[in-house]
């Protein structure tokens, strides 16, 4: 029973959404309503394990004294900074939530990802090597795309605008086709293994 | 007041950052932690509000006692914290799953299968860049089928669709190079013009 | 050690240094590249130009602020493109984030043209669940948002008053980031209820967008900041998106040049050490 009821919870729940989709009306359609507003309540829920999980670690880790242990009180009182002040007085802009999201959160989460600009400029300077047919025309296709899609193209060559726009129309809808065709067979194949208990990876480790 | 505040930390967490462009170093190291903690409160208060409250909160005190089982799937959930009984948050575990694979099977066959393969084989073979299409979709599709050895007219096929491929992936490339640019310059806007101009001597650059 | 290879193994601070520099010099000093638009913008452009005055459009924002650079500017160009063409948005989110930034830019644009709330433009708020609350947009706007963002029901709102489902919308308008976004509103909103989809998304993610453009499941694309220099560039007006197109220039410049210089040292290198082979 430990084992068979996950299965047969996960067969219900995804068969119910299918059947939603493709039946609107009731009781499919209100079926798949409460499921969804179910489903996302219980995501929610995974939402606060993971906020847990990150509290039991870094708690072990001060009580340990491990290496770096200070940082985990910045975390810990972001954490809770944040989770309290959102919690007792509200989301609203005005709030002290809200100055903190948009003062700390925003340009934290913006500055994080506008690092990768730096490691992809030195990657193309020590990595990108054409060493065969298939990488040059990477390389290739990623200058005159680069060069074409910015206004410096257009100074450069008119046309370069029309190349962009042709490799991006043609060569590259292509390409990309057959990645998302191929992406959505393997994600319908891997969906009906998860559903008809074929696929019970998820069932194991505690 | 709390704007000019505001920017000063805002502009000091995105200097903390960058300065690990120079080596790791602890500004960097409090900066992540701090961004780790702060966005993990933030979805916490969010799912409160937006989720909790309206969802589960809310229908219980309103009577509708069929939500007590999602609330309960959620408790289940939470009980992966404790080893002894960690094995219950399957079943919550398996609601998530099955609920997800429901969605993504049904997204992903009718928008990105179905709906893709009805184009390519509705375009009209009377240009060249349609033909091209065709050609390439085919090909890369081809390139993907790994059942029989990429030999011979299979081979070739093969190799023009990984050609294709190789196209696609610069062009996406070129594209996430301007991403991470955008954001880059996103950035260094509001340093330059919306931080540096509370400073007095460099007022002159606000916009 | 020889010239090709110290300038291969060259300090990569020093190449952080040269990327900073071509983003900061050309901010404080505009080159003033003329923008040229491409065909899935000025496609987005004129479906939302061919609307008559009146019209009601979705626009969902559905992204967060690790990609706020690049979709934000996006959301000011259409909105004003909108209020000058007399066209009404309908504002809703279906990522937490997307509201707070929604409201930010109808605080801006709302303000430039004189629009009133609830006349011009009405704000549903955030509402978690995907494609569930597409599919209920299509049975009734009221059963997915009971009440506006501020608490207001919806029979309340002047311009909700005539808007039912999605046969009361013009256009579906979604600023994406990830998922629920553009493949989610293409599947429930123009593949069941028929309805032209455009949208905004990250430059990271426009490339697997352009198949849905080629197939008419989508009327326009604005990728990343450039997609959104160009949006202004066809309203006429000038912001964050056209503000940084010049450090966007010479950017890439920088990295063709770089990618050139490493590959022109790495053959280099390799013709030298092959000759040296050869005559050893």
């Amino acid at each position: 029973m430990k084992r068979q009821a996950p299965l047969i919870i996960t067969f219900l729940a995804g068969f119910a959404m299918i059947l939603g989709y493709f039946i609107p009306h009731e009781p499919f359609g209100s079926l798949q309503q409460i499921l969804n507003t179910w489903y996302m309540v219980v995501a929610a829920f995974a939402m606060i394990l993971g906020v847990g999980n990150l509290v039991k670690l870094h708690s072990a880790k001060i009580r340990r004294r491990s290496p770096g242990f200070g940082y985990s009180y910045v975390l810990l009182a972001g954490l809770a900074a944040m989770a309290l002040f959102g919690i007792t007085r509200g989301i609203e802009p005005g709030t002290v939530f809200y100055w903190m999201w948009w003062n700390m959160h925003v340009p934290m989460s913006s500055t994080m990802f506008s690092l990768l600009a730096f490691f992809v400029a030195s990657a193309s300077y020590r990595a990108f090597r054409a060493r065969n047919v298939e990488a040059a025309l990477l390389l290739i296709a990623g200058i005159l795309v680069m060069i074409g899609r910015v206004p410096l193209g257009d100074m450069i060559w008119s046309r370069f605008p029309d190349v962009a726009d042709w490799i991006m129309n043609v060569p590259n809808a292509a390409g990309q086709r057959a990645i998302l065709i191929g992406i959505a067979l393997g994600v319908v194949s891997t969906s009906l293994r998860l559903l008809l208990g074929i696929e019970r990876t998820y069932l194991t480790g505690d | 007041m709390g704007q000019i505040a505001g920017a000063w930390v805002a502009a000091l967490l995105t200097l903390f950052i960058f300065s690990f462009l120079y080596k790791d170093n602890p500004f960097y190291k409090f900066a992540e932690h701090l961004f780790v903690g702060v966005s993990a409160g933030y979805w916490f208060a969010y799912y409160y509000h937006n989720v909790v409250i309206p969802n589960l909160y809310n229908p219980l005190r309103q009577g509708h006692f069929l939500y007590i089982i999602p609330g309960v799937l959620g408790i289940m959930m939470l009980m992966r914290l404790v080893p002894k009984v960690g094995w219950i948050s399957r079943w919550a575990l398996a609601f998530i799953i099955g609920m997800g694979s429901g969605y993504f099977l049904i997204t992903y066959l009718q928008t990105n299968a179905l709906a893709q393969v009805e184009a390519t084989m509705s375009l009209r073979l009377n240009s060249v860049n349609n033909v091209l299409l065709v050609i390439g979709v085919l090909t890369g599709l081809i390139y993907f089928f790994f059942s029989k050895e990429h030999k011979g007219v299979l081979g070739g096929a093969a190799k023009l669709g990984i050609w294709f491929l190789m196209i696609a992936f610069g062009a996406s490339f070129g594209y996430t190079v301007m991403a991470r640019f955008s954001l880059l310059i996103g950035r260094m806007h509001f340093l330059i013009f919306q931080w540096l101009p509370t400073i007095p001597f460099f007022r002159g650059l606000a916009r | 050690m020889g010239f090709a290879d110290r300038i291969r193994e060259i300090d990569r601070r020093i190449i952080f240094l040269v990327v900073a520099l071509a983003i900061i010099i050309p901010l404080l000093i505009p080159i003033g590249f003329p923008i040229q638009v491409s065909p899935s913008v000025r496609d987005l452009y004129n479906a939302l130009e061919s609307l008559p005055p009146g019209s009601k459009i979705l626009m969902s924002f559905d992204y967060g602020a690790s990609t706020y650079p690049e979709i934000y500017p996006m959301s000011l160009a259409l909105l004003r493109h909108c209020f000058r063409r007399g066209v009404k948005p309908i504002i809703m989110g279906l990522w937490p984030e997307g509201i707070p930034f929604a409201e930010r830019a109808l605080q801006v644009t709302v303000e430039e043209e004189g629009k009133v709330y609830g006349e011009d433009y009405a704000n549903l708020g955030f509402k978690a669940g995907g494609i569930v609350v597409m599919q209920a947009l299509g049975r009734s706007f009221e059963e997915a948002f009971p009440v506006d963002a501020y608490g207001t029901p919806l029979s309340d709102i002047p311009v909700m008053q005539s808007v039912r489902n999605y046969d009361n919308v013009a256009m579906v308008i979604d600023f994406s980031a990830g998922d629920p976004g553009i493949p989610a509103w293409i599947m429930i909103a123009q593949g069941r209820f028929g309805k032209p989809v455009g949208g905004g998304c990250t430059a990271v993610s426009a490339p697997q967008f352009f198949p849905y453009l080629q197939a008419g499941q989508l009327v326009g694309l604005m990728g990343g900041m450039k997609g959104a220099a160009e949006y202004e560039t066809l309203i006429r007006t000038r912001d964050l998106g056209s503000a940084g197109m010049d450090a966007q220039s010479i950017a890439h410049a920088v990295i063709v040049l770089f990618i050139v210089i490493g590959n022109a040292t790495f053959f280099l290198g390799r013709w030298s050490s092959r000759r040296n082979k050869g005559t050893s």
